[in-house]
C-alpha cells in the first residue's frame, strides 16, 4: 500500500509526462506482480467492487462514518466536501495521522483482496468498523488512496496511453500488442499481467480487437494539407465505431469503449459470416432503413440497449456496417501498409459478394480543397457530421495520433443561453465553479437545454467563478443557483427531440464556444429557436 | 450580515472597519481615520493615511518599512494604556514578528479582537498568548475542520529533501512565499536543518534584513540580484513572492520546480489548479481545531468572526452554545 501510495501522490504531484512515466516503471519494476495486476487494474480506470455480493460502502455511509469518527455534524462534513470537491480526499483531510507506524502494513493486494472484497455484502457494522480501522491506521497519502479505492476512480492524470509506454518500456514488448492485449474484459491478476506481458505470441491474442486509429479534429486551414491528391475523403457519420473480427469460424463485434456487441447486432453477424475470407475491418455501425441516409443516431440507441433485438426491433431499425479499413487479412496483420492498399484490398473484398448488410463507405471526389468545402456544407442535409480526410499513404495507428486522420466536421449550430446553475468541478478543478448549466427562454420562464464544462480558457474560469459566488440566489449541496444575467454562445452538433429533458429537446455534445459579455440576459434565444432546429 | 449592535459593544463594525466608541479609535480601518490600533504589518491591516498609529514596540520596524515615517506609539506587549475611555493592551498574536491581539477594557468589561493568528511554534516571534474576555473576534480564515497543520519541523525537512531532489534533476527550487512573515518562518525553521544558504527575491531580502536587525536567526542568505549573469542555480533553493509566478523574473533559473508555502496548500485542487510542482503546508493561520481551541481557552460568551470561513464556525459555535456572528470585513484570506 505504502509503493502505490508513494506512486499515487508522485503521480498527481508530476505535471510533466516523462516524470510520470518514470514513476510508473519504478513502480511495476519493483511491485511484486499481485500488486502490479491491482495497480494496473487501477491506473486503467478499474473500480473496487463487490459486484453481486453487495455494496462494500456507499457515498452515505461513508460522510455518516467520517462525521462519527472525527467528531463533526453531518452538515461540517458536507461543507468540507464542498470545499475540497472530492470525497476521498475530504474523507483523508478530516482526521489526523495517527503518531505510530501501522505494525502490521498490508500490502494493496492484500487490503483489496482479504479486506474490502470480502466486506461486500456484509452488515454495516462489520463494513463500519474495518474501515474505520483504516482510517485510524493509514496515514494521510495512504488513507487518501485507501478511500480513493473506496469511491471509485483514481483520476490521477493518467492516460492508458501512458501505462502502456511504462510497460512497454520496462518489458520491451511492442506498445501495440500491450494495447491490443488490454482492451476488452480482464482480471486484475498476477497470470494476467504474465501474459499481458508475454513476449511471445499468445493464443489469446488471437480473440482481441485492434486499437482503434481516433482522428483528431482539423483546427488548421484545409489548405494546409497539402495536395489533396494525397487524400482519401469519405463522410463522417454519426454512428458507433465498429470493428468486426471473423477468424477461424469465431465472429466478433467490439465497439470503440471496448465492448463485445456480439448478439446484438445479428444481422451484421451473419454478413460477416457470410465474407468471403477472414477479416477484420473497421468501419461505422448506423441505423439504416432504406434511402441514402441513415436513421438518426437516437434510432442505433434504441438497438444499442436491445441484448437481444426481436423481429420487430430488426425490421424497424436494421443496422447497417459501413466498412472503411482492412485491419488483417486471413490471418496477416494489414496495419503497416500504406491506406491505399489496404482501401483496394477492402474494395477487393466486399464486392466478392454483394450485401446491404456490410457496404464499403464511399470516398468522395473532390478535384481540390474548395470543392471539398462545398461538400462538407451539404453534410447536415445529408445526415453525416462532416468529412474524414485521410492520408492514402498513412499506416493503421492506434489512439490518437495527429497528422494522418483528420475529422473536418461542419460547424456546429448555435445558440445563445443563459447560465442558471453552477457547480464546483473535479480533480483541478475542484474549488473552482465549473460546471454550468445554461437556459432559453420559454415565454417568461428559463428552461435549462444543456450542460457544458468546457470551453473557457483559465482566466475567463477565475472570473466567471468570482461572478458566480458573489451572485449566488441558492445553494443545493455543490450546485447554485446564480442571477440570470450571463449570456454564453454554446456550440452543438444536433437537436432532438426528447421527451426524458423538461424542455422537449435534446442537444448533443454543447460546449461554450464564447462568453457574450455584449449580450443581455433577456436577448438570449428562445426554446422555439431549437425545436425549429430540432429533426 | 451585520450583528445586531448591543448598547455596550466595545467594538462595532463601521464603514471604515472595527471601531471602539468608547476609546474612539480603529483596528486595522481600511479608510484614512485619526486614530488607528494596527495588529500588524500586514497590507491588508496596516494601511496608510492615519492620523495615528498604535502598535508593538517589536512591530514598529515592520511598520516603518511597510508606511515610511508615521506617527507611530509603540508599546511593550501587555503594557496598558489608555484611549479615551478605553483601557487597551496589546498581546502576542503569533502571526509574525510584533503581530498582537488588541485587548480593550471598559467599565470591567472586556473584548480581544484578534487579527490574524496562530498556534503553531514560530521562532520568528512571540507565541500567542490566551487573554480572557467576554468577547473574542477571531479571524476564520481556515475555518473548516478539513484545515489541520502538520508540525512545522516536518514541512521544512520536506523542503529541504524537494531542494535535494530538483538537485539531482538539475532544477532551481523556487518556493513561493509571502514577503513578510512566511519568508523569514521559513528561513529560521530551515537554519536547524541547513547550512546551505537560501537565494533571495528583493522583495523578500528587504523582509528579512528588517528581521535580522530584530535580531531573529535565520538562514544564511544571498540576494538573487547581486548574482553573476549567467549563474547556475540548480539544486539551490531560492525564495520568491508569490507574485513571481509566470514573470519573466523567473526565466534566469532556466530549469526551475515552483513550490509553494501556504495552508491552501493543504487541498490538493489549489496546487494542481495553479500548476505548482509542490504545496508544502505551512500557515501563520490558526488551522480549525486552533481556532475551537482558542475560542474556548478565552472563556468567552460571545464571539465575533471576521475573515475566511465564517459560516461554519459560528454554526458550530451556535450548536455549542456559544453566541457567534460574524463581521463582514476587508480583511484578506491570503496565507500566500
Amino acid at each position: 500500500m505504502k509503493r502505490f501510495a508513494a506512486l499515487y501522490r508522485d503521480l498527481d504531484r508530476s505535471t510533466a509526462t516523462l516524470d510520470k512515466r518514470a514513476a510508473l516503471v519504478g513502480y511495476f519494476r519493483e511491485a511484486p506482480p499481485r500488486d502490479a495486476a491491482w495497480a494496473l487494474w487501477l491506473l486503467s480506470g478499474g473500480k473496487i467492487s463487490g459486484g453481486k455480493a453487495g455494496k462494500i460502502a456507499d457515498t452515505r455511509e461513508l460522510r455518516q462514518w467520517i462525521a462519527e469518527e472525527s467528531g463533526n455534524p453531518d452538515w461540517l462534513v458536507d461543507d468540507s466536501y464542498d470545499q475540497v470537491g472530492d470525497l476521498a480526499e475530504t474523507l483523508a483531510l478530516l482526521l489526523d495521522d495517527h503518531e505510530d507506524e501501522d505494525a502490521e502494513a498490508l500490502s494493496l493486494s492484500d487490503w483489496i483482496e482479504t479486506r474490502l472484497l470480502p466486506l461486500a455484502g456484509t452488515p454495516a457494522e462489520l463494513r463500519r468498523s474495518t474501515i474505520v480501522d483504516a482510517w485510524r491506521r493509514l496515514r494521510f497519502d495512504e488513507r487518501l488512496l485507501f478511500n480513493k479505492l473506496l469511491t471509485g476512480a483514481l483520476r490521477v492524470g493518467v492516460s492508458q496511453r501512458l501505462v502502456q509506454q511504462a510497460l512497454a518500456e520496462m518489458s520491451g514488448i511492442d506498445i501495440a500488442r500491450i494495447a491490443q492485449r488490454m482492451l476488452g474484459a480482464w482480471t486484475p491478476t498476477p497470470s494476467f499481467l504474465a501474459d499481458l506481458l508475454n513476449p511471445d505470441a499468445l493464443e489469446s491474442d488471437r480473440q482481441q480487437p485492434y486499437p482503434f486509429f481516433l482522428a483528431s479534429p482539423l483546427e488548421a486551414d484545409v489548405e494546409t494539407l497539402g495536395d489533396i491528391e494525397d487524400w482519401a475523403l469519405e463522410w463522417k457519420w454519426d454512428g458507433i465505431r465498429l470493428q468486426s473480427i471473423r477468424r477461424g469460424g469465431e465472429i466478433a463485434l467490439w465497439s470503440r469503449g471496448e465492448e463485445r456487441l456480439d448478439g446484438r447486432f445479428p444481422e451484421i453477424e451473419t454478413a460477416i459470416a457470410a465474407l468471403p475470407r477472414d477479416c477484420v475491418i473497421d468501419g461505422e455501425l448506423l441505423a439504416w432503413r432504406d434511402g441514402d441516409a441513415p436513421m438518426p443516431f437516437t434510432a442505433l440507441q434504441t438497438r444499442i440497449q436491445r441484448r437481444k433485438p426481436g423481429p420487430k426491433t430488426l425490421a424497424d431499425t436494421p443496422a447497417r456496417m459501413l466498412a472503411y479499413d482492412l485491419l488483417e487479412l486471413e490471418g496477416e496483420d494489414w496495419r503497416p501498409r500504406p491506406l491505399a492498399e489496404r482501401r483496394a484490398a477492402l474494395e477487393a473484398l466486399l464486392s466478392e459478394r454483394s450485401d446491404d448488410r456490410i457496404r464499403l463507405s464511399p470516398t468522395i471526389a473532390a478535384d481540390d480543397w474548395a470543392s471539398a468545402a462545398r461538400l462538407r456544407l451539404e453534410a447536415r442535409a445529408r445526415g453525416v457530421e462532416g468529412l474524414m480526410l485521410k492520408r492514402l499513404s498513412s499506416p493503421y495507428q492506434s489512439g490518437r495520433r495527429r497528422g494522418d486522420w483528420w475529422k473536418w466536421k461542419v460547424d456546429p449550430l448555435t445558440i445563445d443561453a443563459v447560465m442558471i446553475y453552477a457547480q464546483s468541478g473535479h480533480g483541478r478543478r475542484s474549488t473552482l465553479y465549473t460546471d454550468y448549466t445554461f437556459a432559453v427562454w420559454d415565454g417568461d420562464a428559463l428552461v435549462p437545454v444543456a450542460k457544458a464544462y468546457s470551453g473557457l480558457d483559465d482566466k475567463e474560469i477565475l472570473a466567471l467563478d468570482k461572478w458566480i459566488r458573489a451572485n449566488t440566489l441558492e445553494r443545493f449541496g455543490p450546485v447554485r443557483s446564480v442571477r440570470a444575467h450571463q449570456v454564453f454562445e454554446l456550440g452543438f452538433e444536433g437537436v432532438n427531440r426528447s421527451s426524458r429533458h423538461k424542455s422537449g429537446i435534446a442537444v448533443r455534445f454543447p460546449r461554450i464556444l464564447r462568453w457574450r459579455h455584449d449580450k443581455p440576459a433577456a436577448e438570449a434565444d428562445r426554446l422555439e429557436t431549437l425545436q425549429a432546429l430540432a429533426q | 450580515m451585520h450583528p445586531s449592535a448591543h448598547r455596550s459593544d466595545l467594538i462595532v463594525l463601521r464603514r471604515e472597519g472595527l471601531y471602539c466608541p468608547a476609546g474612539d479609535f480603529h483596528i486595522d480601518p481600511w479608510t484614512p481615520v485619526k486614530r488607528a490600533v494596527i495588529t500588524h504589518g500586514h497590507g491588508d491591516h496596516a494601511r496608510g493615511g492615519m492620523g495615528e498609529y498604535h502598535g508593538t514596540r517589536r512591530g514598529l520596524p515592520i511598520l516603518q518599512w511597510r508606511l515610511g515615517e508615521q506617527a507611530f506609539h509603540t508599546y511593550d506587549y501587555g503594557e496598558r494604556f489608555a484611549l479615551g475611555g478605553a483601557t487597551v493592551s496589546l498581546h502576542p498574536a503569533g502571526h509574525v514578528l510584533g503581530s498582537a491581539q488588541v485587548r480593550v477594557e471598559v467599565d470591567g468589561e472586556v473584548w480581544v479582537a484578534s487579527g490574524d493568528y496562530k498556534r503553531q511554534p514560530d521562532p520568528t516571534c512571540a507565541p500567542f498568548e490566551v487573554v480572557p474576555c467576554d468577547t473574542f473576534i477571531t479571524e476564520a480564515t481556515f475555518g473548516l475542520p478539513i484545515y489541520r497543520w502538520p508540525a512545522t519541523a516536518d514541512v521544512a525537512q520536506e523542503i529541504i529533501e524537494w531542494r535535494d531532489h530538483c538537485a539531482r534533476e538539475g532544477d532551481a527550487a523556487v518556493l513561493l512565499c509571502y514577503a513578510l512573515g512566511k519568508a523569514q518562518r521559513v528561513l529560521a525553521e530551515l537554519g536547524a536543518l541547513t547550512h546551505q544558504p537560501a537565494f533571495v527575491h528583493g522583495a523578500i531580502a528587504a523582509g528579512v534584513d528588517v528581521y535580522r536587525r530584530q535580531g531573529i536567526a535565520m538562514l544564511e542568505t544571498r540576494p538573487v540580484a547581486e548574482s553573476a549573469p549567467g549563474s547556475d542555480f540548480a539544486g539551490q533553493l531560492i525564495l520568491a513572492p508569490p507574485s513571481a509566478a509566470g514573470s519573466p523574473w523567473l526565466r534566469r533559473f532556466k530549469r526551475a520546480q515552483l513550490g509553494f508555502a501556504s495552508g491552501w496548500m493543504r487541498l490538493r485542487g489549489n496546487r494542481r489548479r495553479r500548476s505548482y510542482d509542490r504545496g508544502f503546508v505551512i500557515s501563520d493561520h490558526a488551522d480549525w481545531p486552533d481556532l475551537l481551541r482558542t475560542i474556548t481557552a478565552t472563556g468567552a460568551s460571545r464571539v465575533i468572526a471576521t475573515h475566511g470561513n465564517t459560516d461554519a464556525l459560528i454554526r458550530v459555535l451556535n450548536e455549542q452554545g456559544i453566541a457567534a456572528e460574524a463581521f463582514s470585513t476587508q480583511f484578506g484570506d491570503d496565507d500566500a
